[in-house]
């Protein structure tokens, strides 16, 4: 058992803080986790403070009598000003990108309360993939999660993806000698294809199906989309 | 055979060399980049085929390193040294010289591909500057004169090993030995005596001396050994070479002049923990050291104090491998550093669990200092006892300093712990100093009220880097270094450092070149505090420093630089109009904007 936000959370060996707390239902903002994946790490969203450390949610170990802070203004005032980097890092143009309203940077977003980017916008000028049949890779819309590096490797045994570069310069690119999808084996039944939060990499021909109002975070949040998500065991790219 | 089939021809060679090992794959790149001053395109599937390490990832590494490039460098690469001891003396001016000179922009091939010109973070050469690379060795020193024979010997194509070895002649300026400079260390001796005494003596002896790892966060060493001794299965020794921290340049002499103790102390660790191996993580700025490191190896192979049954001890095999970095400061971060040892891009690793217990290939590993390994030897020779009995309560021993900057006789200084910046700043010839930035851009920047400080991990703690400013120097200029630095040098895993650090580098730019506001300056240390709070390793954790440390001390330097207006635009707004003048053609004074603040 340990204590968070003054909640007895209790957990099993093993168990991050964000398995104890997603079982027991409750939320931390994250970006690059994925219950079902290896912890990353990297997006920095679920930062909770553990007897006085910040540390990450998804990869630290809970421990017996352990005092976690979640809920709290100064953990939600750095989450609110994350998100608003990994706006301004990339370009995200909302109202045209297909993943609007099944976003999870956009749920986020709103769960934060975020109403702008705060900073002054990059406007990177990164490389789009329009290459293969069925999938598009918008590099601009990348949150640089890794969840399609890890979805690649670890599920379909494929490793279509890998990050390159350093720093700001970090960026998504594609195992081939073109550097093209259309030479790699992904396909669009791959976990790889569906696992992005945001709208980086889709599957083509299946933009905007569901209308406003119908889309996934127009009638509920992100929080209670993942905590249901954990509960059912259904994954996120069943439903897109 | 054609050249393409000669080309790759020459790759297999390398890969075979390195046995193909995915663990090499640094070094191999390295080895490409030497040969043909670039990784190129053909290069990839070749590497990726025969290591086995998907072509993605192989682009990941090149594209993660400084000293790898996928575009074509010149035959002759040189870099000039960015580092603010460096910038003090004139660096900026020598590399507009030395581009002006050869006829190439900075950062630029020059056409005919023979040679070109960059900036790199830092040299390691801070009490010689300005210094700078070529091809990776070492050049300090540079003045218009020296610049004008190097630009002759290029423009003759003289190759690099014909060039007059006094170009390259490097000073140890060791200006004040102390416990450790002083100490003889007999080849092997340490080493046997630990033998004799047997691993649990050893680790009380370095118990008792209260020796603290000396790369800057000053864990216990005598617990890191005993912790990764507990592990089960096969161990691993590293000495952290990597001193990227700019101002730090004690490793450097370390590894010139006692790099037989370093080793001795290594081979001590590796008894005490039970280790078969271990790796000279040495930077890629310091590969002019690697033949006579290569040399000492050798040597102690020779003498038995390295290899198979050391010093007659059946089954205690040991032997070291140096690993070349190439250009990155984040390499010193020791998880990082454990995933460019295994080929990797250097990431740093999610913790716990820590290196101890899971380090290189997931084996229990040890990640100490240089200048820890040497004290290790020595204490282990002659008593915790004899080192306990310097320093203060929780500092025992000495500490070695590299000073630089405004000071008449820069270079290595040992202290006992305790020691006062006001001390130091006499040994060192420093007058009229304004501040220091003391354990380097990491570390702290202090103002003369606080000279009567000590040396010390319960006040000021080091890695070593000690950088002086006079009264003459601009705090907002030296952050603003700083900055970017740390900027250039964030691996880009985690968002807060990633993209924060960048954001940080704009805004103390916009406030530098006159155009910040009130408004700016509260954003300025909101932003740095939340980096520092959220960012997942030491970098993030430290990349604020600059900015907060001068920001308290000097408030009112940063309050001169402002604008009086409330808001004043990050972006030059008639600049951005510039387009749209083109696409309409006008170019009338109503068509541009007067841009002063709103
Ligand atoms: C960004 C960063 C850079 C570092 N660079 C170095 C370095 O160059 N040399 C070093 O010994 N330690 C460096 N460290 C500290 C190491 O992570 C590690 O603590 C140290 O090597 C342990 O050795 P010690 O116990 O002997 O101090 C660095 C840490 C960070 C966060
Ligand atoms: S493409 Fe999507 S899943 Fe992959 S790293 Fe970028 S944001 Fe994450
Ligand atoms: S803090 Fe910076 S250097 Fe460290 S992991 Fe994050 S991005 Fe990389
Ligand atoms: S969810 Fe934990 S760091 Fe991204």
């Amino acid at each position: 058992m340990f204590n968070l936000d003054g909640q007895v959370i209790p957990f099993q060996e093993g168990d991050t803080i964000m398995d104890a707390a997603m079982r027991a239902g409750v939320y931390i903002p994250h970006l690059c986790h994925d219950p079902e994946f290896t912890p990353h790490g990297s997006c920095k969203l679920c930062t909770v403070k553990v007897n006085g450390r910040n540390c990450s949610a998804c990869t630290f170990p809970a421990a017996a009598n352990q005092t976690v802070f979640n809920n709290s203004e100064e953990l939600n005032e750095i989450r609110l000003t994350l998100t608003q980097m990994l706006f301004v890092e990339g370009n995200h143009f909302c109202p045209s990108c297909e993943k609007s309203g099944n976003c999870q940077l956009q749920g986020v977003g709103y769960e934060l309360g975020m109403l702008d980017t705060h900073f002054p916008l990059f406007y990177p000028q990164r490389q789009m993939d329009a290459s293969h049949p069925d999938i598009l890779l918008d590099r601009d819309r990348c949150i640089l999660c890794s969840l399609c590096v890890r979805a690649s490797r670890d599920v379909d045994g494929k490793n279509v993806f890998a990050i390159s570069g350093r720093g700001i310069h970090s960026e998504l690119v594609v195992n081939a000698e073109s550097g093209l999808l259309e030479d790699t084996d992904l396909s669009a039944d791959d976990r790889a294809a569906h696992i992005c939060p945001v709208g980086a990499i889709i599957v083509k021909r299946h933009g905007f199906e569901a209308p406003i109002g119908e889309r996934l975070f127009d009638h509920q949040t992100v929080g209670e989309w993942s905590l249901d998500q954990f509960d059912t065991g259904e994954q996120a790219w069943q439903r897109d | 055979m054609g050249t393409d089939t000669m080309h790759v021809e020459i790759i297999r060679n390398t890969l075979a060399r390195h046995r193909a090992e995915p663990t090499r794959l640094l070094q191999i790149l390295r080895d490409v980049q030497d040969h043909f001053h670039q990784i190129p395109s053909f290069a990839m599937p070749v590497i990726a085929e025969e290591t086995g390490v998907p072509i993605a990832q192989v682009r990941g590494v090149t594209e993660f390193y400084s000293f790898l490039s996928t575009a074509k460098q010149g035959r002759f690469h040189l870099l000039v040294s960015d580092s603010i001891s460096d910038h003090l003396l004139g660096s900026r001016d020598i590399a507009a010289y030395l581009s002006q000179k050869l006829g190439v922009a900075i950062g630029q091939t020059r056409p005919d591909e023979r040679v070109s010109v960059d900036y790199t973070s830092c040299t390691g050469l801070c009490d010689q500057g300005p210094a700078g690379l070529v091809n990776g060795h070492w050049i300090p020193h540079l003045t218009h004169a020296r610049i004008d024979r190097i630009a002759d010997l290029i423009e003759r194509d003289i190759a690099l090993s014909e060039w007059p070895e006094e170009l390259f002649l490097v000073d140890d300026n060791i200006h004040k030995h102390g416990l450790l400079l002083n100490s003889e260390l007999p080849l092997g001796a340490a080493l046997r005596k630990g033998l004799q005494q047997g691993a649990d003596a050893t680790l009380a002896a370095i118990e008792k001396s209260g020796l603290r790892g000396r790369g800057g966060a000053g864990f216990p060493t005598a617990g890191k050994w005993r912790f990764c001794r507990q592990e089960a299965g096969e161990h691993i020794v590293v000495c952290n070479a990597d001193e990227g921290e700019p101002g730090t340049f004690k490793d450097r002499v370390l590894l010139n002049q006692y790099a037989h103790g370093v080793f001795e102390g290594m081979t001590i660790c590796a008894a005490t923990i039970g280790a078969n191996k271990g790796f000279l993580y040495l930077r890629g700025e310091y590969r002019h050291l690697r033949p006579q490191l290569e040399a000492i190896l050798n040597t102690r192979r020779e003498q038995q104090l390295l290899g198979a049954d050391i010093v007659g001890q059946a089954g205690f095999d040991f032997d070291i491998e140096i690993h070349l970095g190439a250009g990155a400061y984040i390499c010193g971060e020791e998880s990082a550093l454990i995933e460019s040892l295994e080929g990797k891009r250097g990431v740093p690793r999610n913790r716990p669990p820590y290196p101890v217990t899971s380090g290189y290939l997931g084996k229990p590993t040890v990640v100490n200092n240089v200048e820890t390994f040497l004290a290790a030897a020595l204490i282990t020779l002659h008593g915790g006892e004899w080192f306990a009995v310097h320093g203060t309560g929780k500092s025992c021993g000495t500490k070695i300093l590299s000073i630089c900057g405004d000071c008449a006789n820069p270079g290595i200084y040992e202290y006992p712990f305790g020691v006062t910046i006001r001390e130091i700043l006499q040994d060192c010839g420093a007058e009229n100093t304004q501040g220091i930035q003391v354990g380097g851009p990491s570390g702290t920047f202090i103002g003369a009220n606080e000279f009567n400080r000590t040396l010390a991990f319960e006040d000021l703690a080091t890695g070593g880097s000690f950088i002086v400013f006079d009264q003459t120097r601009n705090v907002l200029e030296i952050a603003r270094n700083f900055t970017h630095f740390f900027a250039h040098e964030s691996c880009g895993f985690c968002t807060p450092c990633r993209v924060g650090t960048s954001l940080l580098r704009n805004l103390l730019d916009k406030i530098c070149d006159g155009h910040g506001t009130a408004g700016d300056m509260l954003e300025l240390s909101r932003l740095a505090t939340q980096i520092k709070h959220a960012s997942h390793c030491g970098l993030g954790q430290t990349a604020s420093n600059p900015v907060l440390s001068t920001l308290e001390r000097f408030p009112e330097i940063y309050q001169a630089h402002l604008k009086t207006t409330t808001f004043e635009p990050g972006f030059n707004l008639d600049k951005a109009l510039e387009t749209s003048r083109r696409l309409t053609g006008r170019d009338d004074a109503q068509a541009h904007l007067e841009t002063e603040g709103m």
